[in-house]
């Protein structure tokens, strides 16, 4: 069997736009929400986001390019840039042919989408730019990434709510897997902070006053968070030809679907994308040490995940370190699972698991092991990473901590 | 049928989202007895924002599970923007 690891990390998020400046506020449970300065808040019931800050497009791309780019895809753009140079990888004509780009977006370009339609709709202009298609469309990503880098091998974007980055993740994880590619770069971004979405958030009822406090007793609600994170995946004999770092290995993933409610989730659906992610693995729950969760902070989720990782581990579970760093870079919706994976690699790498932050109080009816508001050392030989999705899709992915 | 016209109110859109006669609804009746969940729970206090023009704060969704608490509520959130409109 072919074996599958990280050869590369980018990251663009509210707790740092880089891959060092990320593990460095993750690591140290430091939170990036605060409050909203995209949009007026004056007629939203919440008023706190983590946004990405600090970033100035224009330093990364010239005007002209900027013209075709919205939000999500600067940052998955410059994720990808910082992956790539990260993994040290030359790409020669041969390995352009077969390595593609696969991105996760729930929204896609939402922020140009957003002012287009104020434009017109508002202000009545009658004229649509030519840039808005393109900007929009969720796959821009992946397209713009391949183009830049001139990668023809298999290319293309899931949408799948807050899985989306997960499944991505997977699917890319699985191509160089079975052969289809020696690499690939996957990974997801987000920037859901426009009005009208902040305003569709409100309505669901699930986005906290103040901050996002995961299993901890006094939560009340979930945070919005904007990013992106990219990986090179790189087949493990082509990375150790070639003398790559290697941050750790994806050694499974597993999916599934509740088929039972819109939003309410389900404990066997969860269930089971833990167990498939293990089976896919060949990986003994034993031999988890530490898992990312999901951990939205709402009322359902937590609970919900809590009993499933108790029904997936059994006794083995409150040896299981868990936390949410969507406590610190947010809910970054379709880019929740890259932000979280490059938590999980990087905490196996550094042997240091990242907290929960802002929590208060032990919720009894999270019966989980919660890393409180300070990282752990730790050397587990293996992590998960946990996305559900509204609709009712699962995805899991498995990690083994890289001893090489 | 209520005399209240607040309550009447409410009965009548939760007999039109159900598609049920308003008679079949009172006072006493629980969202789980008209078999409503938290999806249709949030559209109907969505719709019950748009017929009072009003905001029912999160925390004040988690206890309505009834036909009298969420009258009541209403009741008290237009008692509180009455007061507000008139700068008490």
């Amino acid at each position: 069997m072919r074996r599958v690891v990280i050869t590369g990390i980018g990251v663009v998020s509210a707790v740092g736009n880089d891959k060092a400046q990320f593990w460095d506020s993750v690591s140290s449970g430091r939170s990036g929400i605060s409050s909203i300065t995209r949009v007026p808040t004056d007629n939203i019931r919440f008023k706190n986001a983590a946004e990405v800050r600090g970033l100035t497009a224009s330093d990364h791309f010239d005007e002209k390019s900027l013209m075709w780019l919205d939000a999500f895809s600067v940052y998955g753009i410059i994720a990808a840039r910082e992956a790539i140079s990260d993994s040290g990888i030359e790409f020669t004509d041969a390995l352009r042919e077969e390595t593609g780009v696969v991105t996760g977006s729930c929204l896609g370009g939402k922020e140009s989408e957003d002012k287009h339609f104020s434009d017109l709709y508002d202000l009545k202009k009658t004229r649509f730019p030519p840039t808005a298609i393109p900007a929009a469309m969720a796959n821009a990503v992946a397209s713009h990434v391949s183009m830049e880098f001139g990668l023809t091998g298999p290319t293309f974007t899931i949408s799948t709510a807050c899985s989306s980055a997960n499944h991505a993740l997977g699917n890319a994880f699985w191509l160089v897997r079975q052969g289809t590619s020696d690499v690939s770069i996957a990974g997801g971004s987000e920037a859901p902070l426009t009005y009208g979405n902040l305003k569709a958030w409100e309505s669901m009822r699930v986005v906290a006053p103040e901050t996002c406090r995961p299993f901890s007793k006094d939560r009340t609600g979930m945070i919005l968070g904007e990013g992106g994170a990219m990986f090179v995946l790189e087949e493990l004999e082509h990375a150790k030809a070639r003398g790559a770092k290697i941050y750790g290995e994806i050694a499974g993933f597993g999916m599934s679907a509740d088929a039972h409610h819109l939003t309410m989730p389900l404990v066997e659906g969860a269930a089971k994308a833990m167990k498939r992610a293990l089976a896919d693995a060949k990986m003994e729950g034993s031999e988890v040490g530490y898992i990312n969760a999901h951990g939205t902070a709402t009322q359902a989720n937590d609970v919900m995940e809590s009993n499933a990782i108790r029904t997936v581990f059994g006794a083995h579970a409150p040896n299981i370190f868990v936390s949410s760093t969507k406590s610190m870079h947010g809910h970054a919706l379709g880019a929740a699972g890259a932000l979280e994976a490059a938590a999980t690699v990087l905490g196996l790498h550094h042997g240091q698991l990242p907290p929960t932050a802002n929590f208060t109080e032990a919720d009894p009816e999270c019966d989980v092991n919660v890393i409180a508001n300070a990282s752990v050392d730790s050397l587990p030989a293996a992590a998960l990473s946990n996305s559900f999705a509204f609709g009712g899709l699962n995805a899991v992915l498995a990690f083994r901590r890289w001893n090489g | 049928m209520s005399e209240n016209p607040v309550a009447e109110k409410i009965i009548n859109i939760f007999a039109q989202f159900k598609k049920v006669s308003p008679e079949e609804i009172s006072m006493e009746t629980t969202f789980e007895e008209l078999g409503f969940d938290s999806l249709d729970g949030l559209n109907l206090i969505f719709e019950l924002e748009e017929e009072f023009d009003i905001v029912v704060p999160d925390d004040k969704v988690q206890s309505m599970r009834s036909v009298r608490e969420v009258v009541e509520g209403i009741e008290t959130l237009l008692a509180d923007k009455a007061a507000a409109e008139v700068g008490t």
